[in-house]
């Protein structure tokens, strides 16, 4: 340990440390945004517990659903596994997407937001660069539970163009579904709040969604909460991504979801980052 | 900009939580240079009125020039030289302490480089070398108040909020924050301290703002506070123990007021400050041939003049220590 360091030895050299005041330039909004990005990537590399915990939930429901459900859904289980994947991966992303609330909450409670907010810096950078360090997560995920999938018998018919458009399609989605939780962080009292609203907010969410079953067998109320939760349109064009069978108006209502979530929550973010000052 | 304006100047600030009224009118004159402390008991409203000060919380009536600039109007150009450590540590646990100062100074505008240089520097001179590539949530107090000041210091600030520094360290931990203090402050710095250790705002601060209840209660040196609440007290010893009746008599003739006994059979004590008083007194023992083998005037610690001004007892777990002069 390095705690022994003679308190004479600091009265000695911390004098020599700080005689030189030069500020280097304020850094830049892309600048900015890049180092919260690194210091996201870099969370992940010293927690990769969270990474694998991320895939249970995805490996779990493709297994339960695919073997147990899937033959009476889809009538074979391979015909279900065509089906399900998609929405698996749409999942896949939206179950992680919650850890970015969960960290700015903690940044908040901890203290260390307290410490960026008294720095001179672009402050939105601190929000957006969190969201593009968790694309890393996104991406591993991804490949994990799509490996899985093509393990089991998921033939994506949209070929590796299809996958890779999948991918891309999704960070944006959870790029935009993300200040969601920022709005939720930014609110609730602790981590643990965060992490109950995701699971009271989440199960439904998706249950309600065209991830398992299409809604024609609904009644006619759930097709309208199913048809405007943002969800299904994730999936439906992530379906139509993988199969190769995507369609302009499917693209359409898929960036009407993003576009709308991220118009709603992220100025709700901003706003209530600022009130976190006016407090 | 004229160097002889104060760090921070406030007037009726105020900060009110619900009920609480957290911060209640306080008016500072924070000279540049030098530590100035923020002394007060648990909830007195210490870091309400730093947070307020360092921009992250908005006051509800009041104005404050920082660094000559408007708290409210100009808050990044104040963020831009001033630094704060707050109360727990602001430092990112999950990162290796490392990692952490090259975060700061990447966010201050180093490069890459640069920002590990410095990182590696500031490790070294707060002796955090060996730690530097361990997560900071297995770093022990000391160490991580250690790392979160170095973080404060990737660019020397003008002025420097240190919320409880010392709070929970051991005494050679504390002595080293001391030290990284006194540096700061001849490097230029004004520190801003706040604590619940009367000896800390003692030893180290310029100036003292006594706080309690949201409201500023004293104001000054920490001599000026002393005087303020009136006497210190004279210690006499005697080298006959047998004639210590006869010089109380003595002392209370000169002096006046209560002469005490103390625990040894020889040692005598009177509360007084005037100096003069204490000096025929002495002469006049020595007249009576008694013979003083020994005599100190005490200042009143800061125990007993935070007693004096709020008419409660200090809350904190530590005892002021009585200065021995
Ligand atoms: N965010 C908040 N919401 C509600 N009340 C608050 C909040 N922050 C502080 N308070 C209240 O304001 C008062 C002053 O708190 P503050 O933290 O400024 O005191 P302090 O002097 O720093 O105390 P301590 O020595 O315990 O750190 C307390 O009564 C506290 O409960
Ligand atoms: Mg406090």
């Amino acid at each position: 340990m390095s705690t022994t360091t003679p308190t004479s030895d600091v009265a000695r050299s911390v004098p020599a440390a700080l005689t030189s005041r030069t500020r280097p330039k304020r850094p830049g909004p892309l600048a900015t945004t890049w180092t919260f990005t690194w210091r996201a990537m870099l969370k992940i590399k010293h927690d990769p517990d969270q990474i694998y915990s991320s895939f249970i939930l995805p490996i779990m429901f493709t297994l339960v659903f695919t073997y147990l459900f899937g033959g009476a859904l889809a009538g074979s289980t391979g015909d279900y596994l065509q089906f399900l994947m998609p929405g698996i991966l749409v999942m896949t992303v939206i179950m992680i997407n919650m850890y970015t609330g969960i960290s700015l909450n903690t940044d908040i409670t901890k203290g260390i937001f307290d410490r960026f907010r008294s720095l001179s810096i672009w402050r939105p950078g601190i929000l957006v660069g969190a969201l593009l360090g968790d694309a890393l997560r996104y991406t591993i995920a991804l490949v994990v539970v799509t490996a899985l999938g093509l393990l089991l018998g998921f033939r994506p018919g949209g070929g590796v163009l299809g996958v890779l458009g999948t991918i891309l399609f999704l960070q944006l989605f959870a790029f935009c579904l993300g200040w969601m939780w920022n709005a939720a962080g930014l609110v609730l009292k602790s981590p643990e709040s965060v992490n109950q609203l995701s699971s009271v907010v989440l199960f439904p969410l998706v249950f309600a969604s065209n991830v398992f079953v299409q809604p024609e067998t609904m009644p006619g109320w759930l097709q309208v909460v199913v048809n405007v939760n943002p969800i299904t349109h994730a999936v439906t064009a992530v379906r139509g991504l993988t199969g190769g069978t995507l369609t302009g108006e499917q693209l359409t209502w898929a960036l009407v979801a993003c576009g709308a979530l991220l118009v709603v929550f992220a100025p709700l973010s901003m706003y209530l980052f600022r009130a976190k000052s006016l407090r | 900009m004229t160097v002889v304006e104060p760090a921070i100047e406030t007037s009726g600030l105020v900060k009110v939580f619900g009920e609480t009224r957290a911060v209640d009118g306080v008016d500072l004159v924070v000279p540049a240079g030098g530590v100035y402390g923020f002394l007060g008991p648990n909830g007195a409203g210490k870091t309400t009125t730093i947070r307020m000060l360092a921009t992250l919380v908005r006051p509800d009536a009041g104005t404050a020039r920082v660094l000559g600039h408007d708290l409210v109007r100009e808050p990044d150009e104040i963020r831009a030289r001033m630094s704060l450590t707050g109360q727990y540590a602001s430092v990112d646990e999950q990162l290796t302490g490392a990692e952490n100062l090259i975060l700061l100074g990447r966010l201050l505008g180093f490069s890459k480089t640069q920002a590990a240089a410095r990182a590696d520097e500031l490790l070294d001179v707060f002796g955090l070398t060996e730690a530097a590539g361990k997560q900071v949530k297995d770093y022990s107090g000391g160490m991580r108040r250690r790392l979160d000041i170095a973080a404060s210091v990737v660019v020397t600030p003008d002025l420097l909020f240190l919320d409880e520094p010392t709070t929970g360290l051991d005494p050679r931990a504390r002595n080293q924050v001391w030290d990284v203090i006194r540096a700061l402050v001849a490097a230029g710095t004004t520190v801003l301290l706040t604590t619940q250790y009367l000896e800390e705002a003692d030893r180290l601060a310029d100036r003292v703002a006594v706080i309690d209840r949201g409201r500023i209660v004293a104001e000054g040196t920490s001599g000026d506070l002393k005087r303020s609440v009136g006497s210190g007290t004279v210690h006499v010893r005697l080298s006959d123990p047998e004639r210590r009746q006869e010089a109380e008599r003595v002392l209370s003739g000169v002096i006046g007021g209560e002469v005490k006994p103390g625990a040894e059979p020889n040692a005598l004590s009177v509360a007084s400050s005037d100096l003069e008083r204490v000096g025929s007194a002495l002469v006049e023992l020595s007249r009576a041939g008694i013979g003083v083998t020994g005599y100190r005037l005490d200042e009143p610690s800061l125990d007993e003049v935070f007693f004096a001004l709020t008419g409660h007892p200090a809350d904190v777990d530590e005892k002021g220590e009585e200065s021995a002069a």
